[in-house]
């Protein structure tokens, strides 16, 4: 099997995946944390300074949902077909809800009725909030496994995705995203709503560390299959500690009002937490629950290696330049957010 | 009903609905990118304020067609499992390139042409709106290798039997310029360009009428006027050249756009008709021999109709491609026909001096949209029975463990939320377009606050 830098192809898209919705978590993440506090701030100039906070951002940010979908269905056909088809029902309530959020952005300042406000600030907290639920829900299941038979279909119900530990992940989820979009207002924000933002914050980090140690806790407790690498190979405990670490400074800088620190801190966070649950499934990457061996893992749901090689040269070309993108977009809206004419 | 019916009755809705926003991203930045140029060449702040009025539709058009457009990319995976595995190996590449090249192209500008005006250089703003301009023209590239590699498949091999056959790609090039893929591509570009034109024809028709924004409204209807001009004339050329390659590698659709039954005899061409699939017979106004002399150059050449091949091997909905096929030809010529009719007055001076004809450009804006439409219609119904056309049969498609009701659920759902958009659209986009564009105030040139927090 050809290999680049020691590691096989489909290992190789078992990480860009991997790394395109790590970066999809932190990008969106701010997002869809600060669209989940949008209720919490009273006053309409608030509002509108939370919504123009993620204004120019939000679009590009999505693509990273894009590319990674796109890099599934591409790289891995089979998890990709088997994994949206077996969760129809849920994925179709996150592309309502996707919507949902889009079009509130859009539309809110688009008219000054009260009523009208109203009606799309609800929504797009709404949706802001199922979203990180719902994705949280996602990962919460392939975590545990579904019931996939011998011909990589699924074999059981929809309604066995809304099962505890899935809304223990999605909650977790949500509290961590809440806690990042804060830190992210906080960096576009002064005055009241940056005094009001420091409140919500410590909230919001004090919910993910109770939830996130529940999680923790249960997932060592009754997942038992989830912590077998780390048993295997302990210099794998590096990444919980650094996972630990990376968390711990954020309430730290943020208790000293280095929000640009905390933010890289909160964003470190959760690609370490991708890494722990990369690791925790590496190889497999959807498991069966009815027979281990009708898992599907990088290797069987693969694309051909000439596939995957003519997208690792893709990606190469194309991760820089949207890399730049990204950067040039960041700088220019950089500092406190200023309301002008054309904002929303 | 069952999942077949419903799964398709979904896929058309849901990309028929996404697909009156990305034509118009499409054609409305290219036009953007005229007046912004125009902009940086004179420094005629007509141009800007233009410029900058458009901005705000293309806002509402470009914020749609995101957020339709998602749903395509889940929905192969959703309702179309079968095929996602059958074809990931190759549509997926082109489907992750448009993630990669396009649209994180369109997206990370799209910021910068909507919020940027005040915040960066006007050079720097053009360069932008190119970006995003650029990244909606590759999505498209994308998308139509994607589609036409389903239509005419090439640089692939078929690996596994049965249930477990998929395609492989084998010549990544030869995938991307599959035999079909150029011409459509063209026409695909070319359709947009139309539909952007018509509607900036058509709103400054409007102003013209009610003498509102006079002289911005003169300069925004010659620019799109000249890309109305050229680009309806050279969709022509694409439009055969599309219909040569359908006559070459889809005779069966060839076939049905023109309800040619007979398996091997001098076909005609209709201008308008109507087809009776029991009797295999259309009545309408023919050219005889037309379609004989536009595929071979002869009117006496034969060329294969619908019963060469077998019966479950040809589209079934005869009368519907043909109409639809029908409506998109007669609408460009119609396109034409009234671009030149306002070339024409344009050089001659007299543009402007005819109401009668400003309200026909005011209406005129459904046109390339129908066209568009129907046009991908007639496409894709052509293709019938198959997904990937000689392999894949859209039947064994779809995914096995999801049920009717699921999908009649989320084909309930997408309707009432894009009933209730597609409302708020044109609410959103009447309001805009009476409000006007306006002179923009003075330029906010406060330095960027740089300090942070910290």
């Amino acid at each position: 099997m050809a290999t680049f830098l020691g590691i096989d192809y489909p290992s190789w898209w078992f990480l860009l995946i991997g790394a395109v919705f790590s970066g999809y978590a932190i990008l969106d993440g701010f997002d869809l944390g600060a669209g989940a506090w949008h209720l919490f701030f009273r006053k309409e100039k608030s509002r509108r300074i939370a919504l123009n906070a993620v204004g120019p951002v939000w679009d590009g940010n999505e693509v990273w949902l894009v590319i990674g979908g796109g890099a599934l269905f591409a790289g891995f056909p089979h998890v990709y077909a088997t994994l949206f088809s077996a969760m129809y029902i849920p994925f179709m309530l996150f592309l309502l809800f996707l919507i949902l959020r889009a079009i509130s952005i859009e539309f809110r300042s688009k008219e000054e009725m009260k009523w009208w406000r109203k009606l799309w600030d609800t929504t797009y907290s709404v949706a802001s909030i199922a979203l990180a639920l719902a994705l949280g829900i996602v990962l919460g299941n392939v975590l545990q496994g579904m019931d996939i038979g011998p011909d990589k279909e699924f074999a059981g119900s929809w309604l066995e995705f809304l099962n505890p530990y899935a809304f223990l992940v999605g909650f977790t989820t949500l509290a961590l995203f809440m806690m990042h979009g804060a830190i992210y207002l906080l960096m576009k924000t002064e005055g009241r709503l940056y005094a009001k933002l420091t409140v919500l914050l410590k909230r919001g980090i004090i919910a993910f560390v109770i939830l996130f140690s529940i999680t923790s806790l249960y997932t060592l407790i009754y997942i038992p299959h989830l912590s077998d690498d780390f048993k295997s190979q302990p210099a794998l405990f590096i990444v919980p500690v650094l996972t630990f670490l990376a968390i711990a400074n954020i309430p730290r800088l943020s208790a000293k009002r280095k929000f640009r620190q905390a933010f890289f801190f909160s964003a470190l966070s959760i690609a370490f937490l991708l890494v722990l649950v990369a690791i925790e499934l590496y190889p497999t990457m959807l498991l069966s629950t009815l027979d281990p061996t009708y898992s599907i893992d990088v290797y069987n749901a693969a694309s051909s290696e000439k596939s995957l090689g003519i997208m690792l040269i893709f990606a190469a070309i194309g991760i820089p330049l949207v890399g730049g993108y990204t950067y040039f977009v960041y700088k220019t809206f950089a500092g406190k957010v200023e309301l002008d004419e054309m904002s929303y | 009903m069952d999942v077949e019916i419903l799964a398709r009755i979904q896929f058309a809705f849901t990309i028929a609905f996404h697909y009156i926003y990305p034509p118009l991203s499409i054609g409305l930045g290219l036009i953007m990118v005229i007046m912004e140029g125009q902009y940086l060449r004179t420094g005629n702040k007509v141009y800007e304020t233009l410029a900058r009025f458009w901005t705000k539709i293309f806002a509402l058009t470009f914020g749609i067609g995101v957020a339709t457009g998602i749903v395509m990319e889940f929905e192969f995976g959703t309702n179309w499992a079968t095929y996602s595995r059958y074809v990931g190996d190759v549509f997926g590449s082109a489907l992750a390139a448009e993630g990669i090249f396009a649209f994180a192209l369109e997206s990370g500008f799209l910021g910068v042409l909507l919020f940027g005006w005040n915040r960066v250089s006007s050079k720097v703003h053009f360069i932008a709106t190119l970006g995003v301009w650029l990244g909606s023209m590759f999505s498209a590239v994308w998308i139509v290798i994607a589609n036409s590699w389903q239509q005419t498949p090439a640089g692939y091999h078929i690996v596994g039997e049965g249930v477990e056959a998929r395609a492989e790609i084998t010549d990544f090039w030869a995938m991307v310029f599959n035999p079909s893929s150029v011409d459509r591509l063209l026409h695909v570009w070319i359709g947009a360009f139309l539909a952007g034109a018509f509607l900036v024809l058509s709103v400054h028709a409007y102003y013209l009428l009610k003498g509102k924004h006079v002289e911005l409204s003169k300069k925004a209807f010659k620019i799109a006027l000249g890309v109305a001009i050229v680009f309806s004339l050279a969709q022509l050329a694409t439009g055969h050249s599309s219909a040569e390659g359908v006559a070459e590698n889809q005779p069966a659709k060839l076939a049905a756009l023109e309800g040619h039954f007979d398996s091997l005899a001098v076909a005609d061409m209709y201008l308008v008709g109507w087809v009776d699939k029991k009797e295999q017979k259309v009545t309408g106004i023919k050219v005889p021999g037309g379609l004989s002399f536009l595929t071979h150059w002869d009117f006496e050449e034969p060329v294969k109709g619908l019963n060469y091949f077998p019966e479950d091997e040809r589209p079934t909905a005869l009368n519907a491609i043909f109409q639809f096929y029908h409506l998109m030809v007669a609408i460009g010529m119609i396109l034409i026909g009234l671009s030149l009719y306002a070339g024409w007055l344009w050089w001659r001076g007299r543009l402007f001096d005819h109401r009668w004809l400003l309200r026909i450009f005011v209406g005129a804006v459904l046109l390339p949209q129908v066209a568009n439409q129907v046009g991908w219609f007639a496409a894709e119904m052509g293709r019938q029975p198959w997904v990937v056309y000689g392999h894949l049969r859209t039947s064994d498609a779809l995914s096995k463990v999801v049920t009717a009701n699921q999908v009649l659920f989320s084909l309930i759902m997408f309707t009432i939320v894009y009933v209730l958009l597609f409302g708020l659209f044109v609410y959103l986009l009447n309001k805009k377009i009476k409000h006007g564009p306006e002179e923009p105030k003075l330029m906010d040139k406060r330095p960027r606050q740089k300090a942070m927090v910290n």
